[in-house]
């Protein structure tokens, strides 16, 4: 099949038109938060870093970035562990339930993030009857980054070679030590890399905690949407948005530096998440 | 070979791990003799979490469902009913918002597939190797960023003097401004890399040589789309297509936000936890984008799009 020139150009300037699509509205809230006119009307006024600075004064926006960062740790420690132990023992053992085990770990992202919000809401109030925390928003975004450590980790076992650690057993290692000195330092790049892609995807997340969260608890995306539809506030929005890009999109530009099989065309149902 | 240079004394120093050491090696041996051991050691604590907060959520959902609501004290009660279901399948207003919901899933679904098709195809098989991994890291990358910033950019392109209108001036074109089409042009935007990288993943999957052949045995190029890549492609549509149904149908922040007083059955969900207190009915309702979800992913399932998700 060769392709005319001119059909080439055609879908060369579709392709361009629709990247403008893409990264136009993303641009236009970083341009916003220098805009200084308040009402961000376009073209804009003027520049300023008036809200910049605000918003570094705003406690409520400090208190919101002190617990998106904390849930995010914590939820990558969890998920860093819990998803590593489920890749080597999905890889290198055949038991019952093992396929059951493996749909079950992408199910929190393949459903909507609105059924596995309402689900854990639910479990929590009404089952359980424990009260909504920081600790619940924590167990459920552990509940869905454990995908992300563990697709990396599978991903890296799968190109390992076995015989390395057959051989560390034969020259006397114990089980823990052939991991220790064996098995991790091969699989280091693919935890870092794993565990900066749960970071960046409990650090956004807003339907589900929306559902996890406590009455007084904020993440930043929580303060966002609280207060997107104050007008007085609007300015520190665009300022508090921009961070949010910042820091979603900087951990995957690493992680994916780290590790080729991160963030490929697997890694867009690891995204489902957000919905 | 490197493991000796890196590691030339295998073990921990014997000075720190003289006490503990004849425990853990016991321990440690008994591992390495049985396999058995070794795969409880590993899989409980992860399929365990699994099961007990996830599983056991999605079937406290269903159950829940079939409950429902003191009047008095606000408190779930555990008295079995199907009301619940019958007012979400019956009352006009439910059946009004489920078709609404689905209509905007599927024109979100329709317009993501009329903006990847040509795109994916351009970074597949006419841009060059250099351009073509740039372009992908430049889909990819949106696509991590934040769903609330995304759906909080819509609503600034959208606003009362923003960049649509100014825009769309010059050619007389109006910002829709917020209601039903904002949600969908936003759910559109938002979800739109994940319609871009299955068709491009289908697109690179199709050998060059299958093209040549069938330019050479003279078929012009819209006869080799139609004939030899489109049916290759069939399965990487579905899949694409399967995020951007899915997504949109469960969807409410995008509503809430850009949407005015639009009401999508996420919407009733949420109101239905916070507001209205009722999480049997909210539970009822979610069981309405489940059941669609399922009968779709049914229906495209002998597709083998499921293969390629």
């Amino acid at each position: 099949m060769r392709l005319s020139r001119s059909a080439k150009v055609i879908l060369g300037v579709v392709t361009a038109v629709v990247f403008l699509f893409i990264y136009l509205p993303l641009l236009l809230v970083v341009v916003n938060s220098f805009n200084a006119d308040r009402t961000f009307g376009w073209p804009p006024q003027g520049f300023t870093l008036e809200w910049w600075g605000r918003a570094l004064d705003s406690t409520g926006v400090r208190e919101a970035v002190v617990s998106s960062l904390w849930v995010a740790l914590v939820s990558t420690i969890i998920s860093l562990v819990l998803g590593t132990l489920l890749a080597l023992a999905l890889l290198r053992y055949k038991f019952f339930g093992r396929d059951v085990i493996s749909l079950l770990v992408i199910l929190p992202i393949a459903l909507p993030g609105i059924v596995t919000g309402i689900a854990l809401n639910n479990m929590f109030t009404t089952i359980l009857g424990v009260s909504l925390s920081m600790w619940t928003v924590v167990i459920a975004h552990a509940t869905f980054c454990m995908v992300t450590v563990f697709n990396n980790v599978i991903a890296r076992l799968r190109r390992m070679h076995g015989g390395l650690e057959e051989a560390s057993a034969d020259l006397g290692a114990g089980v823990f030590t052939t991991f220790r000195l064996v098995t991790f330092p091969q699989l280091r790049s693919a935890l870092l890399a794993g565990g900066l892609l749960a970071f960046a995807l409990s650090f956004d997340e807003i339907i589900v905690t929306t559902f996890t969260i406590g009455a007084g608890d904020t993440t930043l995306p929580i303060w966002i949407l609280q207060n997107l539809f104050r007008p007085n506030q609007a300015p520190v929005v665009n300022v508090v948005a921009v961070v949010l890009i910042i820091v979603s999109i900087v951990p995957i530009w690493l992680a994916q530096r780290l590790s080729e099989d991160s963030v490929g065309i697997g890694a867009t149902r690891v995204k489902v998440t957000e919905g | 070979m490197t493991l000796q240079t890196q590691h030339p004394v295998p073990g921990a120093p014997p000075a720190a791990a003289a006490v503990p050491r004849p425990k853990a090696h016991r321990f440690s041996a008994r591992l390495h003799r049985s396999p058995n051991l070794r795969l409880a050691g590993l899989v409980t604590a992860p399929a365990g979490w699994l099961v007990l907060v996830y599983v056991a959520a999605l079937a406290a959902l269903l159950i829940t469902a079939f409950w429902t609501v003191d009047t008095f004290t606000g408190k779930v009660s555990t008295v079995w009913t199907t009301d619940n279901l019958v007012t979400v399948l019956t009352d006009p207003v439910y059946q009004r918002i489920t078709l609404r919901t689905l209509w905007i899933a599927i024109a979100v679904t329709l317009i993501d597939l009329v903006l990847a098709l040509p795109m994916a195809f351009f970074i597949a098989k006419v841009a060059g190797p250099r351009w073509q991994k740039l372009l992908v890291v430049a889909v990819l990358m949106p696509l991590w960023a934040s769903y609330l910033v995304k759906a909080y950019a819509w609503r600034n392109v959208l606003a009362d003097g923003g960049l649509l209108e100014w825009l769309g001036a010059p050619i007389g074109l109006e910002s829709p401004g917020y209601g039903e089409t904002a949600v969908i042009l936003t759910l559109a935007y938002i979800w739109l890399p994940f319609m871009i990288l299955p068709i491009y993943a289908g697109f690179d999957r199709v050998p060059d040589s299958l093209l040549e052949a069938s330019g050479d045995l003279g078929a012009k190029p819209l006869t080799t789309m139609r004939l030899v890549m489109f049916p290759l492609l069939v399965p990487s549509i579905i899949a694409g297509t399967i995020f951007t149904f899915s997504l949109s149908l469960g969807d409410y922040i995008t509503a809430q936000i850009v949407g005015g007083t639009t009401q999508m059955l996420g919407t009733v969900v949420y109101a239905n936890v916070g507001a209205a207190n009722n999480l049997p009915f909210a539970a009822a309702v979610s069981l309405v984008p489940i059941a669609i979800i399922t009968l779709y992913l049914f229906i495209v399932r002998r597709s083998g799009a499921l293969n390629s998700l």
